[in-house]
């Protein structure tokens, strides 16, 4: 069982990414509101793919990406950055800090459905 | 002498006897050759004949294969087709399912809760993240004054926010009319201005416009409108005219509420003498 937290302020997009979740069989979607409740998440539950925003209060997702490559176990999680953020230069940032991909607000349900699938299954790393 | 002659003639007799006995047996040779002859023929002719209904049998066989081989790739045509018709109309199932979901999640916030700034955020929220905008403002009329001031923008300073009276350009005729206002050309958003949205959605009770949602510009990524996008407006036309209508009478309900308990308490306590 597959378990995915959603790192969302947005009360909005943590309940229409979960709802999309589950799509995904057997997938468990853990929420939290800011980079901090991740980790604690992180720390609490055996996570296999963050789905992150960038802008967040408390702290954002681009930080919370650097502290979890930055850490011994939990460096090899799939991350995708799921954002408003849609310039080239956001995306190339992201993925240089260690993002694995990069998804574009309004999201289209499906295209977030076959890239967790995808990292899920191991294929995309 | 003459037993002498009755010897030859003897002898005559029986080479003459010899040789036609002679041309007997080839005569019965030649007969036997023709009718060996004849049997070879006709068993060539027997077998030719089999041979002949056999290729016959093939052909026929061969045919009824080829036709019961095109009418297979006919049907695996047909199939094929239909296939990928069924395939198609998943994907458009699926992606109603989305829109679908997308709705109701905008719709199930939006009544989430009856606390004016939460439903004003959730609307900003929803105008962000579903729809796509960068630079918008909520607007509502202040019956006061017949004015639409704004009570919460995105991407803009409170300076730069309008204040429009109804009637007067775009925003105030859409509140005006209850007509949504989608500009024809999206390119008119690269340079700001706060009278003239890309799109001026009203906020509708029934028939009655209590305020509206002016876009300015769209998200980088976002190139244009989808069909949700015009779902999600008509979406937000309604149900967060409603949210916010109650959200607002509730918040200023609360106030009053506030104030007259507040006078109860004040005549509940009696001078102390």
């Amino acid at each position: 069982m597959p378990n995915i937290l959603v790192v969302e302020d947005s009360p909005t997009m943590r309940q229409l990414i979960s709802f999309a979740m589950k799509r995904i069989p057997d997938a468990r979607v853990i929420e939290a509101t800011d980079g901090v409740d991740a980790l604690k998440k992180l720390s609490s539950d055996k996570i296999d793919l963050i789905l992150c925003d960038i802008n967040m209060p408390v702290m954002d997702g681009l930080k919370l990406v650097s502290l979890v490559r930055g850490n011994a176990t939990f460096k090899d999680i799939p991350i995708i950055m799921v954002t408003t953020e849609g310039a080239e230069e956001d995306r190339k940032r992201a993925l240089a800090i260690g993002a694995n991909a990069y998804l574009p607000k309004p999201i289209q349900t499906q295209e977030l459905i076959k890239l967790v699938t995808t990292y899920l299954s191991g294929s995309g790393n | 002498m003459d037993k002498e002659f009755s010897y030859v003639n003897k002898a005559d007799e029986f080479i003459q006897m010899f040789k036609k006995g002679e041309e007997f047996t080839k005569e019965l040779l030649r007969e036997n050759e023709k009718l060996r002859y004849r049997i070879a023929q006709l068993e060539e002719s027997v077998a030719q004949s089999v041979d002949e209904a056999r290729t016959k049998l093939y052909e026929d066989r061969i045919r009824l294969l080829e036709t019961e081989l095109n009418s297979f790739k006919e049907k695996f045509t047909q199939v094929e087709m239909e296939n990928k018709d069924f395939a198609s109309k998943y994907l458009e199932v699926e992606e109603e399912n989305n829109n679908l979901a997308n709705l109701y999640v905008a719709s199930y916030q939006l009544h989430s809760t009856l606390d004016f700034s939460e439903v004003l955020r959730i609307v900003t929220e929803i105008v962000i993240n579903l729809i796509g905008a960068e630079k918008f403002a909520i607007l509502l009329i202040d019956d006061k004054i017949n004015e639409l001031i704004a009570v919460a923008a995105e991407g803009i300073s409170s300076g730069d926010t309008p204040r429009v009276k109804i009637g007067e350009g775009i925003i105030g005729k859409v509140t005006k009319d209850g007509e949504s206002y989608f500009a024809e050309d999206l390119r008119s958003m690269e340079t700001f201005n706060p009278l003239e949205p890309i799109v001026c959605i009203p906020l509708k009770i029934k028939e009655h416009v209590i305020g509206v949602i002016s876009i300015y510009k769209l998200l980088t990524q976002k190139a244009g409108f989808s069909n949700v996008d015009y779902e999600l407006f008509n979406l937000l036309a309604g149900h967060a005219a409603t949210a916010v209508f109650s959200a607002r009478l509730y918040t200023q309900s609360e106030r009053k509420l506030t104030t007259i308990q507040g006078f109860l308490d004040l005549l509940k306590e009696k001078p102390k003498r």
